[in-house]
């Protein structure tokens, strides 16, 4: 990692916008004034790590997990798969990915989620795996629910699973969600349009992936992470101190 | 026509949204035992081995309206007392350098326990400051929002980030005060009068 030079700019174009009218909590949670932007240093190049040590046989099978195997959550049965990748196009193997859902009424297992679906007694709605040595990734799970949510009179989030992911730097760190191919209510939810790059808000939304579906158990969708890359050129100076 | 690039483009970031704890902290979300190991639940693997000054910095997170948000989670990242980046050679074993933290539910105050880091040299022999890097992230931040905290009683003159900030007052919201023997105060403000500088590096 020594020879490797800063992190690429990160491109804030694709990305969500901070402020916008239409998701009202971010009106007040947006910074009004410019970010400070520079190279990055050791502070962002760095990052913590975690070994498989740490994890459970079922952590990454949210069917599962919650009941420790007991018993089985309720729903239809899909396989969330894919790779992280950086902008470079080379893998990131050994990075956490943790996932957290709603259960496939609807309804987060959260104190502060009140939805008239209920809590399914066989279903937490979080899992975590590491990357393999080529980035690929793996979750069993259920299709969570569309659900309502308190913004503009009628606001509706579409189906997602949140999806964080470390990386190898600190500065690679990113939250973000995944969506279905051919959710109707994609179009109609604020949060998915602060993204206002529409070819970028396409890259959150999984397409059916027959080839990883297994006949008479689950579907499959495919999802690809792209984490920020790093410059490397014949030019760079290399880091001192560390 | 010109040649075509073939890097890929960075995946979009969205909200945490109202219950990133269930996923990041499932005991502080009230559904404990979910794991058989947390991660990130403190910055040590074992404090009373670990190097240098052990300090506590509270604080909170006030939106626009100077309200302190109760759903902020934080991450932090941070080099060892000698300046050494857990996972680099020599860096200190008992110190993992990264924690996760919340606001408190109904005070909306945080608490990071940590060690003091120490100052390192970056590209080109610049010495930076002591400092941690935070990550903050709640529902209505679209993208996570970078910041570093440095402390008061801490040579900070030359250092390399607060000397690019350009308005001198602004560079108060970067640094910690100190508020009792090993006890610091670090407010941060999204939004409007005292609005932290974030960062994008």
């Amino acid at each position: 990692m020594t020879d490797m030079g800063p992190l690429i700019p990160r491109n804030r174009a694709i990305h969500p916008v901070p402020y916008d009218p239409d998701y009202k909590t971010s009106v007040s949670r947006s910074p009004n004034l410019p970010l400070l932007s520079m190279e990055s240093s050791p502070s962002e190049e760095t990052g913590p790590t975690f070994g498989h040590n740490k994890l459970g046989a079922l952590d990454n099978n949210l069917i599962l997990n919650w009941t420790k195997g007991a018993a089985p959550a309720v729903g239809e049965r899909i396989l969330m798969h894919g790779r992280v990748l950086d902008e470079m196009g080379r893998p990131v193997p050994n990075t956490l990915i943790e996932i957290w859902q709603a259960n496939a009424g609807g309804r987060y297992r959260h104190k502060k989620d009140s939805y008239f679906a209920p809590l399914d007694p066989n279903f937490g709605g979080c899992g975590r795996t590491i990357t393999d040595e080529n980035g690929y990734y793996e979750f069993l799970t259920v299709r969570p629910g569309a659900y309502p949510w308190p913004n503009r009179a009628n606001d509706w989030r579409p189906m997602h699973i949140h999806i964080s992911v470390y990386g190898h730097s600190f500065g690679q760190r990113l939250i973000t969600q995944m969506y279905f191919e051919g959710d109707p209510l994609i179009n109609h939810c604020p949060i998915a349009a602060t993204i206002k790059d529409r070819s970028s808000l396409d890259r959150l939304v999984a397409p059916l992936d027959f080839s990883k579906s297994r006949p008479l158990d689950f579907l499959a969708y495919k999802f690809d992470i792209v984490l920020r890359g790093r410059r490397q050129t014949m030019f760079e100076n290399k880091l001192e101190g560390m | 026509m010109v040649q075509k690039l073939d890097t890929l483009i960075e995946t979009a970031s969205q909200t945490a949204g109202p219950y990133v704890h269930i996923g990041l902290m499932p005991t502080y979300a009230g559904n404990g035992g979910y794991y058989d190991e947390e991660i990130a639940t403190t910055p040590f693997v074992d404090e009373s081995k670990a190097k240098g000054d052990v300090i506590e910095i509270v604080g909170s997170v006030f939106d626009g309206t100077g309200w302190a948000m109760r759903d902020a989670l934080i991450e932090s990242w941070q080099c060892d007392a000698a300046g050494v980046f857990p996972g680099a050679e020599g860096a200190d074993p008992a110190f993992t350098g990264h924690c996760r933290f919340a606001a408190d539910a109904d005070t909306g105050e945080f608490t990071l326990r940590t060690v003091k880091p120490g100052s390192y040299m970056g590209r080109g022999g610049v010495i930076s400051a002591p400092h941690i890097s935070l990550w903050v992230v709640a529902r209505g931040i679209n993208i996570g929002l970078n910041t570093r905290i440095y402390f008061e009683d801490e040579d900070n003159a030359n250092d390399p980030l607060l000397n690019r900030i350009e308005q001198r007052p602004r560079v108060e919201t970067l640094i910690a005060k100190k508020t009792a023997d090993g006890i610091y105060r670090f407010d941060i403000r999204l939004q409007g009068a005292g609005e932290t500088v974030f960062l994008d590096l």
